[in-house]
């Protein structure tokens, strides 16, 4: 790897990725070939392009939840460079705990875990103790607009838009070096869009890189320095 | 990272069962602190996977080796009996499907407890009595049944049992079939909660049978799927099954009912 530009902090190389179906007949859907990102420290870019052109593929691939046929992901991690397409499972876990933070479309529920205690959690995975990471949960909890009667509760019965601010506080809690979020703002009202905003605007801030897919043109143009067209990029029919 | 010495290193385990093949040449490395999922349909060897890895069951072929304490990596077949059995005892757990198989049912909930402590040399009467209690409040036991014989709890009260008796000496290292398995969904859902905790609380190692892939998602780090006694895909958890490659996995994933 050349290091041209210091401050990289992720590098898509030559990935390409296609699912086979073989419940289906062996059906062979390619969704990607040769892809090429560059994304600095404090940079933050838009994945975009119609449905199909492989925008949460390509999300997933960054965070090693899909597997790509070839090519590489490397993610700084410290002074180390990590290849999530290739790592050992311990080595991406570290890196996901550490480095990469992702925000997810929905919320996956855990039984019986409080809506505070799924925020702090992560930050409590990075050592923080569990009362300062309770702290910090209950604040962007508040921030996001969720009552303060519902931090004691388990998500499961909550509406589709207060799981979602549970998710992003989830994602928010620690400062990660690179976020990956998946259309945060999709179920919100424009309140709580704003907030989620000003986050990513604050999370750019202190350097981290931001890659997201954001369907609201006006959430795009806010939070994006540039746009990744997978329609043009992704090199497959 | 890459290069720290794994927990446990499994290499070519084979085992067959006269001219069965019940699992055929398994190799991997656990590390400290991960979570391992071992699924597959019933009849798929997870099971005999487990008791060979777990020295309950040597294998036909194969190394199975463990970071023993001052010793590093060892063959854990090679090792003598007693010195296998204070393994079995002290820096290992094994939760049974069946907590029959894992408890004594004629002795108190307290003593089945303190007895594992007594087994690595603990004497002192109110000392053993009160680390039981507070193993028992761990696992969300009533105190008011310590002096009950376990035969008369629910299923999910001895699961529950079991899970105190093999963690109060602090394993590093848990091996559990089917922990889940009989249990009704909401008997389950407390159970696996508990267990999640536990896991993270104590930064246990641990290698989980099951055939759930709910059970799966949520205990585990990272997968290996079995079917004929082979291992076919193997990965991060949410990536085998978000991602899955190979076509028995994909049955398996798709298989799946949603509610």
């Amino acid at each position: 790897m050349t290091d041209d530009k210091k401050d990289a902090v992720i590098r898509v190389e030559n990935l390409s990725k296609a699912f086979v179906l073989h419940v289906q007949g062996g059906a062979r859907l390619p969704v990607f070939s040769n892809l090429n990102l560059e994304v600095a420290a404090g940079e933050s870019v838009a994945l975009y392009g119609p449905s199909g052109t492989g925008k949460s593929t390509l999300l997933r691939s960054l965070y090693a939840n899909y597997k790509p046929g070839s090519g590489q992901v490397w993610v700084r991690h410290d002074d180390d460079w990590v290849d999530m397409a290739g790592a050992a499972p311990h080595r991406v876990l570290e890196v996901r705990r550490r480095t990469v933070g992702y925000v997810s479309q929905f919320l996956r529920v855990i039984p019986r875990i409080c809506s505070r205690d799924i925020v702090a959690e992560p930050l409590h995975a990075l050592g923080a103790d569990l009362d300062q990471a309770r702290a910090k949960a209950e604040a962007l909890l508040a921030r996001l607009n969720i009552p303060e009667a519902m931090w004691d509760l388990a998500p499961a019965t909550f509406s589709g838009g207060e799981q979602q601010r549970v998710n992003i506080a989830r994602g928010f809690v620690a400062d990660y070096p690179v976020l990956l979020l998946d259309e945060p703002t999709a179920s919100l009202d424009a309140g709580n869009r704003a907030v989620v905003m000003d986050l990513i605007g604050e999370a750019k801030a202190r350097g981290a890189a931001i890659v997201g897919i954001f369907h609201d043109d006006e959430v795009r143009e806010a939070v994006a320095d540039r746009v990744f067209d997978l329609s043009k990029e992704r090199a497959v029919a | 990272m890459d290069t720290s010495s794994p927990l446990l290193r499994v290499r070519n385990l084979t085992h067959a069962y006269g001219n069965l093949l019940a699992c055929s040449d398994i190799s991997f490395e656990l590390h400290s602190g991960e979570v391992l999922g071992i699924v597959g349909e019933s009849g798929s060897g997870k099971t005999t996977l487990l008791n060979c890895l777990s020295a309950r069951l040597a294998p036909t072929n194969g190394i199975v080796e463990y970071d023993l304490r001052g010793r590093g990596l060892s063959d854990i077949y090679a090792l003598s009996e007693p010195e296998r059995r204070l393994l079995l005892r002290t820096d290992w757990g094994v939760v049974m499907q069946n907590p029959r198989d894992g408890l004594r049912m004629d002795v108190s909930a307290g003593g089945n407890v303190g007895e594992r402590l007594m087994a690595v040399g603990a004497r002192h009467y109110g000392a053993i009595r009160q680390e039981a209690e507070d193993w028992l409040t761990k696992v969300e036991m009533d105190l008011g049944r310590m002096d009950d014989k376990p035969k008369h709890f629910s299923g999910g009260m001895q699961q529950r049992l079991q899970i105190a008796r093999n963690l109060v000496t602090k394993p590093r290292l848990v091996f559990m079939d089917e922990p889940t398995g009989g249990l009704d969904v909401s008997v389950q859902a407390r159970l696996l909660d508990l267990l999640r905790g536990l896991v993270r609380e104590l930064r246990l190692s641990a290698i989980i049978v099951t055939h759930d892939l709910a059970v799966a998602r949520l205990l585990a780090d990272r997968l290996m799927v079995m079917k004929d006694g082979k291992v076919v895909e193997t990965g991060l958890t949410d990536q085998v099954l978000d991602d899955p490659h190979h076509p028995y996995t994909q049955l398996l994933v798709s298989s799946v009912l949603q509610v």
